[in-house]
């Protein structure tokens, strides 16, 4: 029962919980950013909080 | 005990497999296609979520692509290409493929609808269904037929792309996906005359297979016929141009000389030089397609830096 001997089996776990990882920690950059550019483009989201406020429309004409 | 569950199939796949379930070289022609797509469109989208987009676009077209794998794994398995695929070499057992499939379409298709807009999302959603159900489930199997219906999976990218921009469809974006809905047939029927023998070993019903080389032949000339007005077509819609207009002359007189010299050519003269001509069309076709989104491109960015052709006639569309 040599459970603390490294096993090649358990390195390649090990690489692949690190890609999984890496792959998680990119997601949530990617959906971080998404909400940023969202959140800075999307003039109209505070006009249509609660109640409509006019004076935050982009005026077109 | 340990190293017996530990060498079960599909039990310890490496990361690189479940990458490779995704199809990375079909992912990038999504990839390249989608953002044509996207960027020839009139409507200017943010760098950053144009990225988001394309990257979620091409998550779902490997969430199919690894669909397409484990349906198709008994296939794969008897066929040179593929019999080193994930599935069928027992790296990734069958149902993490279709686990891993299933939550990446849902994972693409969701994003894509709260990073675009729910229109280009289905768009997404009908493109995945159509690869991984009416196709590689349905069709493939059945008629050799498969190629052309199948081919319109591989046509959606552009139309999503455009969707993302604009919100919808346009006649531009179907010029684009009938441009490549009718060069898939040509495309592949040209592998599959010098590729037969795997297909036939798997029992596929492609159309050499079923209806011989011959009527293959033919047929490559049909299509390429129908292909050959679509490119124009484009060049006079709203997102063509001269470039374009002159790019998709000489490569659709290009194609059909080279459909024309393939029908022309007798089977005997085809083995004796092991199908060179036919590999050299199959090389054509893939420049083909490549050029005429690198024409549209070029008049995407010439109208985005105001070098435009004011007088250019856009009688399409």
């Amino acid at each position: 029962m040599a459970i603390h001997i490294e096993h090649e089996l358990h390195k390649r776990r090990a690489r692949r919980n690190l890609f999984v990882g890496l792959v998680l920690a990119g997601f949530v950059v990617m959906v971080f950013g998404i909400t940023m550019v969202k959140l800075t483009n999307g003039g109209k989201i505070e006009g249509f909080d609660h109640s409509v406020r006019p004076s935050l429309e982009v005026v077109t004409e | 005990m340990t190293d017996l569950t530990a060498s079960e199939p599909g039990q310890d796949a490496e990361f690189g497999d479940f990458f490779a379930l995704l199809k990375p070289r079909v992912m990038s022609l999504v990839i390249f296609t989608a953002a044509a797509g996207l960027f020839v469109a009139p409507i200017h989208v943010h760098p950053f979520l144009a990225f988001a987009s394309i990257l979620f676009i091409a998550i779902g077209a490997g969430a199919s692509g690894a669909l397409n794998m484990w349906w198709d794994a008994d296939i794969d398995e008897v066929m040179n290409r593929t019999k080193g695929r994930p599935v069928p070499s027992g790296r990734v057992s069958p149902n993490d493929a279709k686990l891993f499939g299933l939550w990446l379409s849902v994972i693409s298709v969701g994003m894509l609808g709260l990073t675009a807009n729910f229109f280009a999302a289905g768009l997404l959603a009908f493109t995945i269904f159509f690869y991984a159900v009416v196709y590689s489930m349905w069709l493939k199997r059945l008629t050799p037929q498969n190629i052309v219906i199948g081919g319109a999976a591989g046509a959606f990218p552009p139309m999503i792309g455009w969707a993302v921009a604009t919100g919808g469809v346009s006649l531009e974006s179907v010029l684009m996906f009938g441009l490549i809905f009718i060069w898939t047939p040509p495309h592949f029927w040209s592998l599959a005359l010098f590729m037969n023998d795997d297909y036939s070993k798997a029992g596929v019903p492609m159309l050499p297979v079923t209806h011989g080389k011959r009527e293959t032949r033919k047929q490559i000339l049909i299509y390429s016929i129908l292909l050959a007005p679509v490119g124009p077509l484009l060049a006079f819609s709203s997102i063509g141009g001269p470039v374009f207009l002159t790019i998709s002359l000489v490569l659709n007189s290009l194609f059909l000389m080279g459909a024309w010299r393939l029908f022309r050519r007798p089977e005997d003269a085809a083995q004796s030089d092991k199908y060179a001509v036919e590999r050299r069309f199959f090389r054509l076709s893939l420049y083909y397609l490549f050029l005429h989104f690198v024409g549209l491109l070029i008049e995407a960015s010439l109208r985005w830096t105001s070098f435009d052709m004011a007088a250019w006639p856009h009688w399409v569309g």
